[in-house]
């Protein structure tokens, strides 16, 4: 199998700057041909500019990049093969969601019929006459899902796709990603919503600063991590005094829903039931857990609480 | 290209734009040629600038495009209006990346768009001409206006000469205007600079040194839809216009293939 095959992006010390800043310095990474590739990193971290460097938008100042196997310097041999949503959906306000779309499939060399299709898959078929500016935001971004899946694509990138919708929205993104990929679509994906990204990303690429600090399988980077022990105070009026102890004790403490997250080896397990017994609080329970893809972004990114 | 100017008609067509033109070039329209032929006796003058133009004028065959040649000059600022607010809105909406995600040339978006927005000026263009002259053989009669000259080749090659001048006046005004949006990048800024410009400040720069109004190009882009005048000839019209458009528009369209698109 070539490189062309194997990979659906890949990016090699691929750098923006702006002016003394780098807003992606050194990029190197690799999308598996028909994988679900989650893009992840804190705002600025430079996704986006990654992402338009990707579809021809703008010009990288340094490295290179392959997207379906052509090189981002012509991407007029790959994008006919692309879909793309960037940053949120575009589109002109007076005009209908109907007709936004046959713009872009005229544009694009696309067969009309598609438009409708896609409104229904979409479920946008009822509102599909009315204009654009009359739709709320969970409207346009599947909209924007629309847009970007005109060209039946070997390749999507969608940046955000679920901001702004509904949880029922959400889950039909997510079957919609499923779908597509289940028939060989590669998806690459940017999003906030990293518990959803944990459900349905196999791989991982993630930002900080500009820099890539990770790609790789999800698993891989969640299995590296150090299994979080996870206590819970029978009392919430205890939770500083046992957050205390344990941080006394050189570990490292997370406070998320009423429960002490801890990266601590289970072993410390015992010791921090015995710690609380000692200082008399009743722990509700004590478990250990694979630190989740939020966890774990946050501890690699700084990012946390 | 072909599908971009498909495309871009679409848009061009949507019924708020379509309209909205239809009605102001048909209203301009109507008043400049209502004026010509309802204030014939006025003392004000019936013309540009006060002048008056009697029956005897108007019974001859420059009578049949006497109001549509007045009205060259706005539809003029309204193609400008148009050419920028279209270019302009595809940075002010965000949408200039779906355009070249589907469309990755950006040579031929920016041909494209122009070229349907030439078909949409030719038609403004068109309706305006046919308006002008359906009303003035309608106030004819009622100004002691004799139309039968008006039925002649010679005035029948006036129309056509007339209709061409005011629509290649009309897509330098237009240019102008695309390569104002693609430089400003917002619509209201686009328009405003342009409108500016060509109605106020080359007036007040030809008013205070009158040796500069054959230099500046709204009034060589006027001068073209009245197929020149005494002062300013035609040749020297077309060819300063060719000139501008051709160095601005360069600049322009290589601005605009090189700028990064990062809104």
């Amino acid at each position: 199998m070539n490189q062309a095959a194997k990979f659906a992006i890949t990016a090699s010390d691929l750098t923006k700057n702006y002016g003394e800043r780098a807003a992606l310095s050194h990029g190197s990474f690799e999308v598996p041909a028909g994988s679900i590739c989650g893009f992840v990193g804190p705002n600025g971290s430079g996704k986006t500019t990654t992402i338009r460097m990707l579809l021809g938008l703008i010009t990288p100042s340094g490295g290179s990049a392959t997207v379906l196997g052509e090189s981002i310097k012509h991407p007029e041999k790959y994008l006919p093969s692309v879909g793309a949503m960037i940053e949120g959906p575009a589109f002109y306000p007076a005009l209908s969601g109907r007709e936004n779309l046959k713009v872009l499939a005229e544009l694009g060399g696309f067969p009309l019929s598609r438009v409708d299709e896609l409104l229904e898959k979409v479920d946008l078929a009822d509102r599909g006459g009315s204009k654009f500016k009359t739709y709320s935001l969970g409207m346009k971004q599947r909209l924007g899902i629309a847009a970007a899946l005109l060209p039946n694509p070997e390749l999507l990138i969608l940046d955000e796709p679920t901001n702004g919708l509904d949880p029922s929205g959400i889950q039909e993104v997510r079957g919609i990603i499923r779908e597509l990929a289940n028939n060989g679509t590669t998806v690459f994906v940017s999003s906030h919503i990293l518990s959803e990204l944990e459900m349905i990303c196999e791989y991982l690429v993630m930002l900080r600063e500009g820099k890539v600090i990770f790609s790789g399988r999800t698993q891989e980077l969640l299995s590296a991590q150090q299994p979080m022990i996870i206590a819970r105070p029978e009392y919430e009026v205890d939770i500083a005094k046992l957050t205390s102890k344990i941080t006394d004790a050189g570990y490292k403490v997370m406070i998320i829903d009423g429960s002490l997250h801890i990266a601590a080896p289970s072993q410390v397990s015992a010791e921090i039931n015995r710690a609380a017994f000692e200082a008399g609080i009743t722990l509700a329970s004590i478990s250990l857990a694979l630190p989740t893809l939020e966890e774990t972004f946050f501890e690699m990114t700084g990012d946390g609480k | 290209m072909i599908r971009v100017v498909i495309a871009e008609l679409r848009k061009l067509r949507r019924p708020s734009l379509l309209l909205g033109t239809i009605a102001t070039v048909g209203g301009l329209s109507a008043l400049f040629t209502s004026i010509v032929f309802l204030m014939i006796n006025s003392e004000g003058g019936n013309s540009k600038r006060g002048q008056h133009v009697g029956p005897a004028e108007l019974s001859q065959a420059l009578g049949l495009v006497y109001g549509f040649k007045l009205v060259g000059v706005f539809l003029g600022i309204v193609s400008l209006c148009i050419f920028a607010s279209q270019t302009a809105q595809e940075y002010s909406l965000g949408t200039l990346r779906n355009l070249l995600v589907r469309q990755p040339s950006r040579m031929k978006i920016l041909a494209g768009k122009f070229i349907a927005m030439k078909i949409f000026a030719l038609v403004m263009v068109l309706f305006a001409g046919a308006l002008s002259i359906a009303i003035s053989y309608a106030l004819a009669g009622r100004a002691k206006v004799d139309t039968t000259a008006w039925g002649t080749s010679a005035a029948r090659h006036l129309l056509f000469e007339s209709t061409l001048n005011i629509f290649i006046s009309t897509l330098a005004f237009g240019a102008f205007g695309m390569i104002l949006g693609l430089l400003l990048r917002s619509p209201i800024s686009a328009i405003a600079v342009g409108v500016l410009w060509n109605l106020i400040l080359e007036n007040i720069l030809s008013a205070l040194i009158s040796s500069t109004g054959k230099w500046l190009p709204g009034i060589n882009f006027s001068n073209l839809g009245e197929g020149g005048n005494p002062d300013l000839s035609y040749k020297h019209s077309v060819a300063l216009t060719a000139g501008y458009l051709i160095i601005s528009g360069a600049l322009a369209a290589i601005l605009f293939k090189r700028r990064d698109v990062a809104n």
